[in-house]
C-alpha cells in the first residue's frame, strides 16, 4: 500500500464485510504536536476477544477457511510501528470495531496519506445502505460530511447517480481544499 | 469551519429533484462490483472504482448500480470487477486497469456487449 488512504480504505472494507451500516473515519493531522492520528469505526459485528488479540496476526483471519487470510491491519499496524506509532484494536461481538492508529507526523518513514477524497468516494458506493461519517482535521481546521445525511438530501438511497457522484466529489473538493487554505 | 451545513443540504435536495425524476422505481439495468479486498486494494482497485464513477458522471447515467466487494480468490488478477446486466449473465474481469476499465464502461455496460477479452469467465457468478 503506498500511501494511508488506501489502509483507511482497506480497514473500512473490512468494516463493509463485518456487516456494519455505519462507519466513523477520522483522521487528525495536528503537525505542531507532530502527531498523526487515524481513528476507523464501526457498527459490524464486532469480534470475541480471542479473535481480537490475534487480528494482528498475519496468518489470522475470521472469513472462512477455504478464503484468503486476511493481512490489512498486519499492514496498517505495521505502516504505523514504522513511523514510531502503534495501532490499538477494540472489538465486542456485537458491538462493532475500534481502530486506532498514531504516528509521527515528521517521521522520514510516515506514508504519506494520499487520496482521502477516493477512498471516501469508494466507500460511499460501496454499498448502497452504507453511511461513512468523514471528520479530516489539520490544526485547528476541520472537515466533516456524513454520507447519510448527503443520501438523504438527494433523496436517492444509493448515490449511484451521476448527480449524486458529482454532488459528492463536489463537497469532498470543497471542504479538503479549505482544511491547507 | 467547512462543514455541510443545512442550507447546503437543503441545495443539494433542490437540485437532486429534477434529476430523481429520471429514475424508474429503484430498478438498475446494469451493476458493477469491484473487487476491494486488500489484495484489490493494493493492486489498484480503487482506481478502478475511480474511472467508473468518472465515467458514470460523463455518461450523465441514474440507471446504474455500483458495489464493492471482498476478496474473491484470485489475488493474482487483481483488479477485477464483475459485470451484469440486468437479468443477463454476469462476466468477471480481471487484470483491470483505468483504460480497460473505460472500454468495459462503454461496450459492456452502456451499450451490452461483453468485452470477452478482458474476461477471466462468463457465468462464474450468480445472479445477484
Amino acid at each position: 500500500m503506498d500511501d494511508l488512504s488506501l489502509h483507511i480504505l482497506d480497514l473500512a472494507e473490512n468494516s463493509v464485510e463485518a456487516g456494519a451500516t455505519r462507519i466513523g473515519i477520522s483522521v487528525h493531522e495536528a503537525p505542531a504536536d507532530n502527531r498523526l492520528t487515524i481513528e476507523v469505526v464501526d457498527n459490524g459485528r464486532g469480534m470475541d476477544a480471542e479473535s481480537a488479540a490475534r487480528a494482528l496476526d498475519p496468518f489470522f483471519t475470521t472469513k472462512p477457511r477455504k478464503k484468503p487470510i486476511g493481512l490489512g491491519l498486519p499492514f496498517f499496524a505495521q505502516a504505523a510501528r514504522q513511523a514510531g506509532g502503534e495501532l490499538q484494536l477494540q472489538s465486542l461481538p456485537g458491538g462493532g470495531t475500534r481502530v486506532l492508529a498514531t504516528m509521527e507526523y515528521d517521521h522520514l518513514d510516515r506514508k504519506p496519506l494520499g487520496d482521502m477524497i477516493a477512498t471516501v468516494m469508494t466507500l460511499a458506493f460501496a454499498r448502497p445502505d452504507l453511511d461513512i461519517h468523514y471528520v479530516h482535521t489539520v490544526g485547528s481546521q476541520e472537515f466533516t460530511l456524513d454520507t447519510g445525511e448527503l443520501k438523504r438530501a438527494l433523496g436517492d438511497r444509493t448515490l449511484s447517480s451521476a448527480h449524486a457522484i458529482r454532488t459528492l466529489k463536489q463537497e469532498l473538493i470543497r471542504g479538503e481544499l479549505r482544511l491547507y487554505l | 469551519m467547512p462543514k455541510l451545513t443545512i442550507q447546503d443540504l437543503a441545495r443539494v435536495r433542490n437540485e437532486a429533484r429534477q434529476h430523481i425524476a429520471l429514475r424508474e422505481g429503484g430498478e438498475y439495468r446494469a451493476r458493477i462490483t469491484v473487487h476491494m479486498g486488500t489484495c484489490g486494494i493494493a493492486a489498484g482497485a480503487r482506481d478502478i472504482m475511480k474511472t467508473v464513477l468518472e465515467e458514470i458522471e460523463k455518461a450523465g447515467a441514474a440507471d446504474l448500480l455500483v458495489t464493492t466487494s471482498g476478496c474473491g480468490g484470485l489475488c493474482s488478477h487483481e483488479p477485477m470487477a464483475t459485470v451484469e446486466l440486468t437479468g443477463e449473465t454476469p462476466v468477471k474481469y480481471i487484470d483491470l486497469d483505468p483504460e480497460k476499465t473505460r472500454r468495459i464502461f462503454r461496450d459492456h455496460m452502456m451499450e451490452g456487449h461483453p468485452v470477452l477479452e478482458y474476461a477471466l469467465a462468463e457465468g462464474s457468478e450468480r445472479r445477484g
